[in-house]
């Protein structure tokens, strides 16, 4: 039975050496996708290049449709694979500072570690810059930690949220990448034709 | 590498929906075989925690956010599952740069920027990741990406306002990409 953690088939002290594999296929994978180089990450919120949507949107569908098909044929416990909860102000005003974090430094933080292992310099200083940024929000969460813990909902999905099931939820949202894929891809046209090159 | 190992060239990246396909099927291994997904300013935390403890650990003691990544003392902070994770990441980029030739020490930047002010946005912009990936409780690995397949209410709120406040964002610093 899945997750194979959670049934004791191997040791806390092994599942550090699975960490260490599967971050290096994470990393690999990422750097395959550009997502070492800044430029190649920010031109997604120019609409030159959507690489970023593209990659992100396949995976989280194609990790989504793992997740329900191990679950419906009975193989995966999907209540053992852990999910943070949900703190719904608190995590939109994150997003905000996510995002602009993301389109100032032009990393999110496990980009900028391929960035740094690749050489590039810009994402060494990122990485300080993460440090620095968690560092004050350690030192300061006394101050707001009301906040931080305002409108818990706890292990919430989307289609516990909705009352619709997770079939149908998930169809959706595969439905939704479909959409922005097409999209992507009109728009990566459009301002190749407006730049005179292509997105690459 | 070509034969003769003349062409040194970068090799072009791989197509986006591949990538994408491999990296979905990374992190569905990470939810199968370990039960949780993918991560990455948590190993950041972790060090951090030690850290401030390290040179103030009364003070450590006292907070909520360094408690919980320094666990009780019965184990190694560092003997964690993302900080094990990140050295791979670390690894795994190194790998796949080596292979196509595009390990290279430069910094990315846009033609209308100097070098020392593009590093100094760098700095600023990990700053907001940082303060950002906690207040989320995860950044784009863990919040966008993980709870993204997991089709986690929160994660997906946070992934909309990601993007929404990047591109928001955008016209305002175009001078470092453009």
């Amino acid at each position: 039975m899945m997750p194979y953690f959670k049934f004791d088939y191997f040791s806390v002290d092994f599942s550090l050496v699975i960490a260490f594999v599967i971050g290096i296929a994470f990393g690999f994978v990422l750097e395959r996708g550009g997502f070492g180089n800044a430029r190649i990450l920010a031109a997604q919120f120019y609409f030159s290049n959507m690489r970023v949507l593209k990659v992100m949107f396949t995976a989280i569908i194609t990790a989504a449709i793992g997740l329900f098909y191990f679950t419906w044929i009975g193989w995966l416990d999907l209540s053992l694979v852990y999910t943070t909860d949900t703190f719904l102000i608190p995590q939109i005003v994150g997003g905000v500072f996510l995002g602009i974090g993301f389109i100032v430094g032009g990393y999110c933080p496990g980009t900028s570690f391929v960035s740094a292992s690749t050489g590039r310099i810009d994402g060494m200083v990122y990485i300080l810059g993460i440090f620095f940024g968690i560092f004050v929000f350690g030192e300061t969460l006394p101050l707001f930690e009301n906040f931080f813990n305002s409108t818990p909902m706890g292990r919430v999905t989307l289609y516990d949220y909705t009352g619709l099931s997770h079939g149908l939820v998930l169809f959706l949202v595969v439905l939704m990448a479909l959409g922005a894929f097409a999209a992507a891809e009109w728009g990566e046209k459009i301002m190749a034709k407006k730049n005179g090159r292509s997105a690459e | 590498m070509t034969h003769g190992g003349k062409n040194l060239e970068p090799k072009p990246y791989s197509n986006p929906y591949l990538v994408g396909l491999s990296l979905g099927l990374v992190l569905l291994a990470a939810f199968l075989i370990m039960g949780r997904g993918l991560g990455a300013s948590g190993a950041v935390s972790t060090a951090v925690a030690v850290g401030v403890s390290k040179v103030a650990p009364e003070h450590a003691s006292q907070n909520n956010f360094y408690k919980e990544y320094l666990g009780d003392e019965t184990a190694n902070p560092f003997k964690d599952w993302l900080v094990f994770q990140i050295l791979g990441v670390i690894v795994g980029g190194f790998i796949s740069g080596m292979l196509t030739h595009r390990v290279k020490v430069t910094v990315e930047k846009g033609p209308n920027i100097s070098v020392r002010n593009r590093l100094i946005f760098a700095f600023i912009g990990g700053g907001f990741i940082g303060f950002g990936a906690k207040m989320a409780r995860g950044c784009m690995s863990g919040q966008a990406l993980t709870g993204g397949a997991f089709l986690n209410l929160g994660s997906w709120a946070a992934m909309m306002t990601i993007f929404a406040a990047a591109y928001g964002l955008a016209y305002f610093v175009r001078r470092q990409w453009l």
